[in-house]
């Protein structure tokens, strides 16, 4: 069943939407409890990516003891493989055991460098942008912004997932948000099935995409990335994605310094907005908006077929 | 309820789906509408209101059921804050206000009550309601009034998709545009819709009868449109004026549909009649 929910601050306006989102998704627990994630958009520096990865999964942190002598050895060979691109590391971060945060500066073929690491047997890379950072990991949106410390980021948007496994495994893996890999700063989280999957998978994947996951949701994020490397702007890449797409699904997708919602032909799955001149707040149910707005505010649904974008 | 709006007593019923136990009329002055042994002894003038900011679900629909026990037939829920199945099952006479909006399944299963929501309502509101009055006054969800029965269900803003599905009885009035599918396996009933309508519209309906007053994005199957009748005037002017609406261009402008029935396959008999005549 999935919950959704998004947030956009307008007008250049920053708040701490760390904590913000954290509320929106733990009133959606009820809606999917296996894992929680999180696509959080801060100010940036410029000429500075930030870099998430994970190198071992939560459950195997559990199961065998060896893993946490891999954990060690596979983050050094992304510190060498780094350097060997001439990445230059500023700053890193120990998230949790398995799963980490860089800052570097790079002037070089992105995509190479993030293949490159992504080579690396039991890595995976959650995000690079320059204002994106994704964070997902089994448990609530509590437990997991927790862990995370995510209470306090400040920024200007924010996309989030909680998840109830349905088509694919209980892991970080199939858990949203999703990277639009390789482009900066895309990310999608979708509450849907999706009928068409393995015929637009196999497409992409001809054309040279790579699939991290089985969870169909991965699908929207890597179509969306081909369309705007083909030259779409978002919003036409996701009206495309209402004609071509089969299934169920509604799902929300942010950029730098965009937020957008689309809906199926059916308007088969949930979402409720509320705008005014200052926030858009979406979600699958409206009390991930009251969470963080008490008072009373006017809400609507967006029609099936509807796709909408806003700028920060 | 006065006459001029009950659609029985103006023979707006030609129905012929008219299986043994489906034709129920409700109508609210009659006392044996209010026939549950269980039903409690409530009393309008008796009033009291609660805050529900930081109460749970559960708790919050005891809380309405305590004070139908002790008498009240006016309540006032503030603050319920979107959330979901309040004041669901409540098959008893009553005044209920809620000060704010509600969540999935608000007032689910209901027979009798009389319920006024200020704020919105989420999906699937009204479920299956049997007897009684609801009235929103800004948008609603999806699945609105879904498989209603009788009573009537009045949304003041904008409605989503599928409103109406499997409507066996009752009025749905809608104050601005509907998604699509709306009256989708519509068997009997009148939707008012005083916007839009999205795609689909009316489609597979067995029977009933839907207005609307906007743009029709397409019709479903088998939903035709039909004449409009001075009786059908007069039976939404009555209805319409009875919550303060009237149609954006005027009720000469609506439009009337109902099923072409070219998909009736079947005949009037219930199995088990079935095997009495063969």
């Amino acid at each position: 069943m999935c919950g959704i929910a998004g947030l956009i601050w307008k007008g250049g306006v920053t708040s701490d939407i760390g904590s913000e989102m954290t509320q929106m998704l733990q009133a959606l627990k009820h809606r999917g409890p296996d894992s929680t994630g999180f696509a959080l958009y801060g100010k940036g520096d410029e000429g500075v990516h930030v870099l998430r990865f994970k190198v071992a999964e939560q459950e195997e942190m559990k199961t065998g003891f060896d893993i946490h002598r891999l954990v060690i050895e596979r983050k050094a060979a992304v510190d060498t493989r780094l350097a060997e691109m001439g990445a230059e590391v500023i700053e890193r971060e120990d998230a949790t055991e398995y799963a980490f945060r860089y800052h570097f500066k790079f002037d070089g073929d992105l995509k190479r460098l993030i293949d490159f690491i992504e080579d690396l047997d039991g890595v995976e890379i959650l995000s690079v942008g320059k204002a994106l950072e994704l964070i997902k990991d089994l448990g609530d949106a509590t437990v997991v912004s927790d862990q995370y410390g995510l209470k306090g980021f400040v920024g200007t948007h924010a996309i989030g997932h909680t998840r109830m496994a349905t088509e694919s495994d209980v892991d970080i893996r199939s858990a949203h948000p999703y990277w639009a890999y390789p482009f900066n700063d895309v990310s999608v989280v979708h509450n849907g099935q999706l009928t068409n999957y393995w015929t637009m998978r196999r497409d992409l994947e001809r054309r040279g995409h790579r699939f991290m996951s089985n969870c169909d949701s991965e699908l929207i994020a890597v179509y969306i990335a081909d369309r705007i490397d083909r030259g779409d702007e978002l919003e036409g890449a996701m009206q495309r994605t209402i004609d071509v797409i089969d299934g169920v699904f509604t799902y929300l997708v942010a950029t730098g310094n965009q937020l957008g919602m689309a809906k199926d032909v059916m308007g088969a799955k949930p979402m409720v907005l509320y705008e005014s001149d200052e926030f858009v707040g979406l979600a699958s149910e409206e009390v991930a908006i009251r969470s963080i707005f008490p008072r009373e505010i006017d809400t609507w649904d967006p029609y099936q077929g509807e796709v909408k974008v806003w700028a920060a | 309820m006065g006459s001029v709006t009950t659609s029985h007593d103006m023979g707006l019923h030609e129905e012929q789906l008219a299986g043994r136990t489906q034709q129920m009329f409700f109508s609210a002055t009659e006392e044996e509408n209010f026939t549950y042994p269980w039903a409690y002894e409530v009393d309008f003038e008796k009033a009291a209101e609660f805050d529900a900011a930081d109460m749970e679900i559960a708790d919050i629909n005891i809380a309405i059921r305590d004070l139908m026990k002790s008498g009240h037939g006016t309540i006032t829920v503030k603050n319920p804050r979107a959330k979901h199945s309040l004041g669901v099952g409540i098959l008893n006479r009553l005044n209920l206000n809620f000060e704010g909006s509600l969540g999935y399944f608000g007032c689910g299963l209901i027979d009798g009550p009389n319920i006024h929501i200020s704020g919105r309502v989420g999906w699937s509101c009204a479920e299956n309601m049997m007897a009684g009055k609801v009235v929103i006054e800004k948008n609603a969800g999806s699945l609105f009034g879904a498989a209603i029965r009788g009573g009537d269900l009045v949304c003041k803003g904008q409605a989503g998709a599928r409103v109406g599905i499997d409507q066996k009885g009752g009025t749905i009035i809608v104050g601005d545009s509907v998604g699509a599918f709306t009256g989708f396996m519509m068997q009997r009933g009148r939707m008012i819709i005083l916007g839009d309508a999205g795609d689909n519209l009316g489609d597979s309906m067995y029977d009933g009868t839907i207005y609307v007053g906007g743009r029709i994005a397409s019709l479903g199957v088998d939903c035709v449109e039909t004449e409009m009748t001075d009786l059908d005037k007069r039976y939404l002017e009555g209805k319409l004026s009875q919550y303060g609406m009237s149609a954006p261009n005027g009720i000469d402008s609506m439009i009337k549909l109902t099923s072409g029935k070219q998909l009736w396959n079947y005949d009037n008999l219930e199995p088990t009649e079935k095997k009495l005549v063969l």
